[in-house]
């Protein structure tokens, strides 16, 4: 009750100050005669579109403002959440910023050279926006472009889960064209470089039930321990002493139908969504651009070595 | 109770309770198709919308009466779009700020209520010409038919189509070893169209005053005139 007659008061000091206002006198003779006006002369039509202009500019930038960091903090909470998950480290309940900043670290990767790069505030970089950004970003060539993306950031943003100093997850930013929309997920490696972990679709618009069903848990779970990699051209053992273990074409793509784990060449063979082959295509054809040369090979390559990436 | 009724005139009764079966927006006025089909493949998409285009229309309803008659008639609809587009835009911020998840799922459709004809129909054919009170009830009333046809529409493409009701198992399907095999028409927008239809279908039967009257008779075809022999 106190906060209301609080207001009250303050409402009266107000409406006092404008009574002795001129420039509000003005404005309310003009508004007078404005509104006494017919409605379809000329200095009302303007009158009116000028101040409805006004009113609606108000409103939509006060709640555009006034909720931009409700926001923020969710888009950020919502890539931490994706990030924990396809990490495995989500859990319910959890606490997701304290665990994300105690579990994940953030690196920006050149992606040509494969190395880290230290000068750019990794807080900060948005590698959507950056691929967006024509002197952060490159254009891929038509015949290279598989995953139909037409343009890509120069340098990615990959998460490292470690555990006692040792890295344990590599994460990877993917994108590329599906049926309706362009996906935007994470791949998670071993250290190995080439053992998947898990995928994880944070942005996507294919039909519910046919290709959305790339976020169904069931079908992530058939990518655990999958290999990108054919595992002929294996590097040699002696990792320690190179500087990078390349390791070829990737070779894991999604079947129509059901894999059959008894053959030769399962592990790089993941089930296709029944009912969304071009989306099924779609995501083979990411994996193959994201884990090839013009994506993270290099940097794996780097990354599987005992030296690391350098930086 | 008796205190709501006794705000509620008749004529904002009458506003309230029409357009729910009798003039529905959908069924009889055959208006907001598009977002019809575009969201109803799950019941969650199919709530939000249905709440984010009541508040909508409600409040744009009430807005555009309020300076009904101020409005310059050359510049009517700008004014109109101007408020609706206004009301829209704040909604997608709540919507981003409080139920992200939901924002994220209805992408455009929310930004889309913009040009949903129901906002427009209702302000262009009602709001216009009828105090802000009854307007709000009006918006209110045709938010409500609205949405009345998207929970039907949710419910059957949802539980057809992917065996679930709000997100929550009610058939197993068969690729996680129950019996129900999934109806994959359900999910597209086509099956809307279907499902709609039967609605109309059946509310005209159960009401056959709605059936349009008849703008003119085919004549049986005079012997000689019925093409080639």
């Amino acid at each position: 009750m106190l906060k209301c007659e609080q207001l009250k008061s303050y409402q009266g000091k107000v409406c006092a100050k404008l009574d002795k206002c001129e420039h509000y006198q003005k404005f309310k003779v003009y508004k007078d005669k404005v509104l006494a006006l017919g409605n379809d002369s000329l200095e009302k039509t303007i009158a009116i579109a000028v101040a409805l202009c006004l009113v609606c500019a108000v409103l939509v930038s006060f709640s555009a403002v006034a909720l931009k960091s409700l926001q923020v903090h969710n888009k950020e909470l919502d890539m931490k959440k994706n990030i924990l998950d396809v990490a495995g480290l989500l859990q319910e309940g959890g606490n997701i910023d304290a665990d994300f900043a105690e579990r994940i670290e953030a690196k920006i990767v050149n992606l040509e050279t494969g190395d880290y790069v230290e000068d750019i505030n990794v807080a900060e970089y948005d590698q959507r926006k950056a691929a967006k950004d024509p002197a952060l970003s490159v254009a891929i060539p038509k015949d290279k472009d598989i995953a139909h993306i037409r343009v890509k950031a120069k340098f990615a943003k990959v998460y490292l889960v470690k555990d006692s100093g040792a890295i344990k997850s590599i994460i990877l930013p993917v994108n590329g064209y599906g049926l309706w929309s362009t996906l935007y997920g994470f791949l998670s490696l071993d250290a190995d470089g080439q053992t998947v972990q898990s995928i994880n679709f944070y942005d996507q618009q294919e039909t519910p039930g046919l290709g959305g069903e790339v976020v169904n848990p069931k079908w992530r779970e058939l990518w655990k321990g999958k290999k990108v990699y054919a595992e002929t051209d294996q590097p040699s053992m002696e990792k320690g002493l190179i500087e990078s273990a390349e390791m070829g074409e990737p070779a894991l793509s999604l079947i129509k139908g059901v894999v059959d784990n008894t053959k030769p060449g399962s592990q790089y063979q993941v089930d296709g969504l029944a009912g969304a082959s071009l989306t099924s295509t779609g995501v083979t054809n990411l994996v193959k651009y994201w884990m090839s040369k013009e994506g993270f090979a290099p940097y794996l390559a780097k990354a599987r070595t005992v030296k690391g990436v350098k930086s | 109770m008796s205190g709501v009724t006794a705000i509620l005139n008749d004529e904002t009764k009458k506003v309230l309770i029409a357009p729910l079966v009798n003039d529905n927006p959908i069924t009889l006025q055959v208006l907001g198709i598009c977002s019809a089909l575009a969201v109803t493949s799950q019941m969650s998409t199919s709530l939000i919308m249905a709440l984010a285009l009541t508040l909508v229309t409600a409040f744009s309803s009430a807005a555009i009466s309020a300076i009904r008659n101020h409005i310059p008639s050359s510049i009517r609809i700008i004014v109109q779009m101007t408020i609706i587009a206004s009301l829209v835009i704040v909604v997608d911020q709540l919507l981003k700020a409080f139920a992200y998840d939901v924002s994220k799922q209805l992408s455009v459709f929310v930004g889309l209520i913009i040009t949903n004809c129901i906002v427009m129909g209702r302000a262009e054919g009602y709001a216009m010409k009828n105090p802000p009170l009854e307007s709000f009830m009006d918006g209110i009333g045709n938010g409500l038919g609205y949405s009345l046809i998207l929970v039907i529409v949710a419910f059957f493409r949802e539980t057809l189509g992917s065996g679930k009701l709000l997100g929550i198992e009610v058939f197993k399907l068969t690729k996680d070893g129950g019996w129900y095999d999934p109806n994959g028409l359900m999910l597209l927008p086509p099956s809307a169209f279907f499902i709609i239809g039967l609605i109309i279908w059946s509310v005209r039967q159960w009401k056959p005053e709605q059936n349009e009257k008849v703008e003119f008779k085919i004549l049986a075809i005079a012997h000689g005139e019925g093409g080639h022999h």
